[in-house]
């Protein structure tokens, strides 16, 4: 471990302080901030030559951002354990037995949701719920399964304080997941993320207007292309946190994102982008990736030593890492600016182009770079198009167009978007606020969904235009508890702050209403 | 209206991806020229043909209309849709109710602009002005539309008979009726014209299945809606019951709405439930409020 100067602990205690003394803070978050600042102290990763200058930068020149996953990870950061397996086998370490009906199933996963690490300390994979408990919702009356459900789901909401925790329903109809739709409408509330895996042909019109109907009040299911996920990633995916498509049973060690508009600033035309300055940033990012990668697996303990690994609920080798990017339209719109070229990312053909271009250059470098555990996917990252943190400022997630830029007609938005969605198997996705004149006509939205998907994009979100809960980035907060927030008052999830940030910093409020 | 031998229609507008113009998400296609004068008319500008007055081309903020001589020795207004703002201001001053911005198009150049909208549209809805003023237009335009695997409605006044026009029936999944009211005074008072045709139109639409929606507008300043709601209930309940067909009851907003006629009062929610519940004691099933 190398030593770090008396300067930088006397800077980190001060940070200490500040956090024991916060007003805003609740005492979960205290002690997850204060686990960081503890974190970070360490220096015991071998980093790669010339990280420092394009990690530990400010937001307008930062070029690769490893979005808080500290200095010595300790656990993978997206966890992605086999529900299934458990309700099946119980669990020797929680020291229960698989559960025979549908209490003892939801009180067992309330109960191993408590003990799934990943980045935010929260499980960010919540499980295939309309699956996992279909063989249960017999086993009480029906009038009964729905309020254990409503119950289950508000518990969740109340003690997983972090809505990047994701649960999953679909491809196929199923009563358990009618059940949860219903309650989610009624229950408006941020957590968990929910996805809907949608098929055209096996989920059927009326299962999906439920959703949609609930997407309409709650800003979830979002919905995703089943087909491509599983194209890319077999049955066995899950998506979680924001969108994020993984190997189920595993999950992601790592995320790292690529800032492209300010890789972009450091080129001087699209030659010398494409040619030295992005694979010089794509080469050190990697690098850094297989070194906490590395750390992660034959130093940090996690895959000998947790009880996820020792019985079986996750298993090392199906795990993968994301290789993010944000701002790729800043990228593109400032290397025609460099060229004395027209063109808008998202409205000119020769800008969506170079878009194009640009991302193909990206994958083909993934494809290129192999990582030893990485197995699952045949040895190579994930694409990943990443959402955004609270702090970006002039930073537009993933591929998306600017908020403020959209094109006038969806349908033009949206042909933009097939061009891109389909990199990224690990997640990216795009997010319509809709008209409430939909309400009356929910089959306009699962039109746009059929033909979007048909069209290759993968994944959708939806939310009314007047709804409390609302997609921030890619995951979920309540108007109302960002405006507590704001005044000064502690709030119960710590995602509300990272909304606050983005609707003053990312113009989240502002989206094109369709 | 034909050019070259062809079939056109004047279009004042094409919406790509409408959700209030029929089932789903579909194409709208606006098509120039109305029939009657509805009082309460919420796109004006769509009721006439442009006579090249020149009134909007001197209001025009963006310098986007141009007033030239057309052959002839008559006058049309050009519109440069590149420098056009779609501030709507020619259309707010014209003292003619008609808009420049309008193309002369063949039915195979509408279909061109809705071809991108597939797959994520199910159908065309073709409305107006009053489309029916173009029925040649749209069976040409419906033909090719169901080619593609794409629904076919239409939405009409309903005062031009379909009786005369079969052909364009069998290529249309069906028609979107206004019933502007039941008595005919009352629909002369508020649209200039009887409604004879109107109601025989339902009839006729409804037992060949092909009435897919009856649209009431309640305007409590201009007619009495809850006698124009039962009697018109009444009068296709037979019908309705043969191929049952969606109602919309849609309060009489001021947005739009040409000066003259604007100050009235829009009727409440609790108006609009009083009229779903009487239609809803009759028989019918999906009422919709707007």
């Amino acid at each position: 471990m190398r030593d770090i100067s008396m300067e930088r602990v006397n800077g980190t205690r001060q940070e200490i302080l500040d956090i024991i003394k916060s007003s805003t803070l609740t005492h979960e978050q205290k002690m997850v901030c204060l686990a960081g600042k503890a974190d970070s102290l360490l220096e015991v990763l071998d980093l790669p030559e010339g990280l420092d200058e394009l990690l530990n930068a400010p937001i307008e020149t930062q070029c690769i951002c490893d979005l808080n996953e500290g200095h010595a990870p300790m656990r993978p950061r997206y966890i992605a354990p086999d529900y299934e397996k458990f309700l099946k086998e119980g669990s020797a370490f929680l020291q229960l037995e698989p559960p025979k009906d549908l209490f003892e199933a939801l009180n067992a996963l309330l109960i191993i949701y408590k003990h799934v690490p990943s980045i935010t300390n929260y499980p960010v994979y919540l499980g295939q719920l309309d699956e996992l408990l279909e063989p249960y919702i017999d086993t009480v009356d029906e009038q009964t399964a729905r309020k254990l459900i409503r119950l289950f789901l508000l518990q969740i909401d109340r003690t997983i304080l972090d809505s990047f925790s994701h649960a999953d329903i679909g491809p196929r109809p199923t009563r358990t997941g009618l059940y949860i739709l219903e309650a989610e409408k009624e229950l408006e509330d941020a957590v968990p993320n929910l996805s809907l895996k949608y098929e055209e042909g096996v989920t059927d019109d009326a299962f999906m207007l439920s959703a949609i109907d609930c997407a309409l009040h709650s800003a979830k299911p979002s919905f995703a292309n089943h087909l491509m996920f599983q194209k890319e990633l077999t049955d066995r995916y899950v998506i979680a946190s924001c969108y994020n498509g993984l190997p189920l049973g595993g999950g992601s060690y790592t995320l790292c994102r690529l800032i492209l508009g300010n890789i972009a600033k450091r080129a001087s035309g699209i030659e010398d982008f494409k040619t030295r300055e992005l694979p010089r940033v794509m080469e050190i990012m990697a690098a850094y990736m297989d070194e906490r990668i590395r750390f992660e697996v034959e130093e940090s303990g996690f895959f000998e030593h947790n009880f996820l690994i020792k019985e079986g609920l996750v298993s090392r080798d199906r795990f993968t890492a994301m290789f993010g990017l944000v701002g790729l339209a800043e990228a593109v719109n400032l290397l025609l600016e460099k060229e004395g070229r027209k063109g808008r990312f998202g409205h000119d053909q020769a800008a969506n182009d170079l878009g194009v271009e640009i991302m193909d250059i990206i994958d083909a470098f993934n494809q290129s770079h192999v990582n030893p555990y990485c197995e699952v996917t045949g040895g190579h990252f994930l694409l990943h198009a990443q959402v955004g943190i609270a702090s970006d400022i002039g930073v537009t997630p993933g591929t998306r167009i600017p908020i403020g830029e959209e094109p006038e007609e969806l349908i033009d938005q949206l042909l933009v978007l097939s061009r891109f969605h389909h990199y990224f198997p690990s997640g990216t996705g795009d997010i319509f606020p809709i008209d409430v004149t939909v309400h009356r006509n929910p089959e306009y939205v699962l039109d746009i969904i059929k033909g979007s998907f048909r069209k290759n994009l993968r994944y959708l979100s939806f939310y009314s235009k007047d709804s409390d809960v609302i997609r921030v980035t890619g995951y979920l907060v309540k108007r109302s508890e960002m405006e507590k927030l704001d005044a000064g008052t502690a709030v119960l999830q710590d995602t509300t702050a990272l909304g606050l940030g983005a609707s003053k910093n990312g113009k989240i409020l502002e989206r094109k209403v369709r | 209206m034909t050019k070259n031998n062809e079939t056109t229609a004047v279009v004042n507008k094409i919406i790509p991806f409408s959700s209030v113009d029929g089932p789903g998400c579909r194409t709208a296609v606006f098509l120039q020229g109305c029939n009657i004068n509805c009082r309460y008319c919420h796109n004006p500008e769509t009721r006439k043909k442009c006579i090249a007055c020149g009134e909007c081309v001197l209001a025009c903020p963006a310098g986007a209309l141009k007033r030239v001589r057309d052959g002839g020795g008559s006058f049309r207004i050009l519109w440069d849709r590149e420098k056009c703002v779609g501030c709507d201001t020619c259309i707010k001053v014209c003292p003619h109710d008609a808009s420049p911005r309008v193309r002369v198009m063949t039915p195979s150049q509408v279909m061109e602009r809705i071809r991108r909208q597939i797959p994520f549209i199910r159908g065309i809805s073709v409305s107006g002005g009053e489309c029916m003023l173009y029925p040649k237009f749209l069976t040409e335009l419906f033909t090719l539309a169901r080619r593609e695997g794409l629904g076919t409605l239409i939405d009409s006044n309903g005062t031009i008979s379909f009786r005369d026009f079969p052909e364009l029936l069998s290529v249309s999944d069906g028609v979107m009726l206004d019933i502007k009211a039941f008595d005919r005074a009352d629909h002369l008072r508020i649209t200039d014209a009887p409604n004879d045709t109107v109601l025989d139109n339902a009839l006729f639409l409804g037992e060949q299945g092909k009435l897919y929606e009856v649209r009431f507008v309640i305007a409590p300043h201009l007619y009495d809606g809850r006698k124009s709601v039962e009697g018109a209930g009444r009068f296709l309940l037979d019908v309705y019951r043969q191929h049952p067909f969606r109602i919309k009851l849609i309060a009489c907003r001021p947005m739009g709405v040409r000066r003259l006629y604007r100050d009235f009062r829009s009727p409440s929610g609790t108006e609009l439930s009083m009229l779903r519940d009487l239609l809803t004691d009759l028989g019918y099933r999906e009422i919709l409020l707007i």
